[in-house]
């Protein structure tokens, strides 16, 4: 979107008062939602160089990884992006079944990419909602946050729970949607079609909003590359770079939709594209909800897939099937595989290495904010102090998926 | 087909190659890698202009130690490639590619931090994740799961317990 020419910046302020201030922000501060320390060396208000420091959630998840069983990674996959753990759980899971050779039934695809874009949308909303209110749009934070009410009522609806879902299984998911699944997404997007409305008003032409967003943090399409910007980040820069089109995985190939792009690559394109991007997943769940297959939710494999309860508790092959998978875990066949799924942040990547015996050897997480907080420095220096609120947030860098 | 250009273009200089799972996978040597690196970024018909990821894969028991992996990916040509470079101890390092990509840079900070293999060259290689004084390399297999080592020193609850404030 154009706009007015008076609403450009005045970007030639010669205030500098010849004096270096070093000051260290964070790594808890009431203003950046997650723990990060920005070591900053100011001119006045001006960045003039901006270290980054993250770790301060590492817990160490891709050793933890190499502990357990392939099944017994679901639970810490859920804790890396928690804004949209169910992308998390399907990445992981396309990773293993591609190790495995075997591909989830067809209900099962559709019910993950269902359930994955109402996590995406789930996801910007708390972006949108928390850098809105972070630049003083409070309100809208509050509206966000009641519209990812009805979407969490929809998650828990689908996989029993509502943050830490670990919902998916290699070859499978854990539990069916329910039946009137379809009524309950149609009463949340009716009240989601009005929020979204509300919010788009409050914010899109808003003159304040645009003055803290526009011009701000730019980072073109060239060095966005060099940088490993995927997914928002990357397309606000004008690529129109998708996993979910360049890459298709589950059943995205049969789903109508378009990848919002922006031309500038700041933060006001890249709050644009982020809104834009739920009116698509709103799209692809309406479309996958019409078009949802019956049939069997996993795989018919006991090498694979835990036999139902009854079976376990009401014969001794159930039994010991159910024994030997909990106990020895899955025998993923010696191999590699680099998995891509589109997380809301961009190129969720699974480097998965299995030596053939039932525990991973290497887990390995591509975190898209990992990549995003590699560039922030580079994207505040030379702009305000207060910009680097701004600018994190549209990073939208998530700590359990960054420091993992 | 992309593996065969890749031996056609670089002959030796690729050690190994096999294609698995819809993936394909070099080796290369550790004292070409930077050249045969800034071809495949810079050539018309490899354009990976986009490094998706870096890490390390230790094995142990094998000579060199260290598979250091890159992820390859090329956003013109929509192609991946996966490419591993050996390196072991004493002194496990390969040549830094962050003058080829931006990514680099926390990338390999992560996996020096992570598996102590130095990367030549790159401006800037501090630990990322774990703070300074942290001792080891905690992905590295021989690193003990259970090893702690808190930064105050931890004073168990049960031996000392806390008086009540007045």
């Amino acid at each position: 979107m154009a706009l007015p020419a008076r609403w450009s910046k005045n970007a030639e302020v010669t205030d500098s008062t010849g004096e270096v201030m070093e000051i260290q922000m964070g790594p808890s501060h009431p203003a950046s939602h997650g723990t990060i320390k920005f070591n900053l060396k100011l001119d006045g208000e001006r960045i003039i160089d901006c270290d980054v420091e993250i770790g301060y959630l590492h817990r160490g998840f891709e050793k933890m990884c190499e502990q357990g069983t392939w099944t017994q990674c679901f639970p810490y996959t859920d804790r890396l992006n928690y804004a949209s753990p169910c992308i998390n759980n399907v990445g992981f899971a396309l990773a293993v079944e591609r190790l495995l050779g075997v591909t989830a039934p067809e209900r099962c695809q559709y019910a993950r990419v269902i359930m994955s874009e109402v996590h995406r949308l789930a996801d910007h909303l708390t972006c949108l909602g928390m850098a809105a209110g972070e630049v003083g749009a409070q309100s809208v934070m509050f509206y966000t946050m009641e519209a990812r009410e009805f979407l969490y009522d929809l998650v828990e609806a689908g996989t029993g729970a509502r943050l830490t879902v670990s919902w998916c299984r290699a070859g499978g998911i854990a539990r069916d949607l329910p039946a009137d699944l379809g009524a309950r997404i149609a009463l949340a997007f009716s009240h989601l079609d009005g929020i979204l409305s509300d919010c788009d008003k409050l914010l899109s032409r808003n003159r304040v909003f645009i003055d803290r967003m526009a011009d701000i943090g730019v980072m073109a399409a060239d060095e966005a590359i060099s940088y490993g910007l995927s997914g928002p980040l990357l397309r606000a820069a004008g690529v129109a770079y998708d996993v979910r089109k360049a890459h298709p995985y589950l059943v995205y190939d049969r789903f109508e939709f378009e990848v919002p792009t922006g031309n500038k690559g700041d933060n006001y394109d890249r709050f644009n594209v982020r809104f834009q991007e739920m009116y698509q997943s709103k799209r692809i769940i309406e479309q996958a909800m019409r078009t949802l297959p019956e049939g069997p939710i996993a795989l018919d494999d006991p090498r694979i897939v835990l036999p139902p309860k009854d079976r376990v508790y009401n014969s001794i092959e159930g039994l010991m099937n159910h024994f030997k998978l909990i106990i020895e875990g899955i025998k993923v066949p010696a191999g590699e595989v680099y998995q891509a799924v589109e997380g809301a942040n961009g190129e969720l990547g699974f480097y998965v290495v299995s030596d053939g015996s039932g525990r991973p050897y290497r887990v390995r997480v591509r975190p898209p904010c990992f990549f995003g907080m590699g560039a922030l420095s580079r994207m505040l220096v030379g702009h305000m102090i207060a910009d680097i609120v701004a600018t994190f947030g549209m990073i939208n860098m998530i700590g359990g998926e960054c420091d993992r | 087909m992309l593996l065969d250009q890749l031996k056609e273009r670089f002959g030796a200089d690729i050690v190994a190659a096999d294609s698995a799972r819809g993936e394909e996978t070099i080796v290369i040597a550790r004292e070409r890698a930077l050249g045969l690196m800034r071809a495949l970024r810079d050539e018309e018909a490899f354009a990976f202009d986009f490094l998706a990821d870096l890490t390390a894969v230790d094995w142990p028991a094998r000579a060199p130690r260290f598979d250091v992996v890159y992820h390859l990916h090329s956003l013109k040509r929509g192609h991946r490639l996966r490419v591993k470079i050996a390196t072991g101890e004493p002194a496990a390092s390969v040549h830094s590619v962050v003058g080829l990509w931006k990514s680099a840079d926390w990338l390999e900070r992560e996996c020096y931090d992570m598996f102590g293999i130095r990367f030549e060259g790159h401006p800037d290689l501090r630990r990322i994740l774990m703070y300074d004084s942290f001792e080891g390399h905690p992905l590295r297999k021989d690193y003990p799961v259970g090893r702690r080592q808190p930064i105050v020193p931890e004073i168990d609850p049960i031996l000392n317990p806390r008086r009540p404030s007045r």
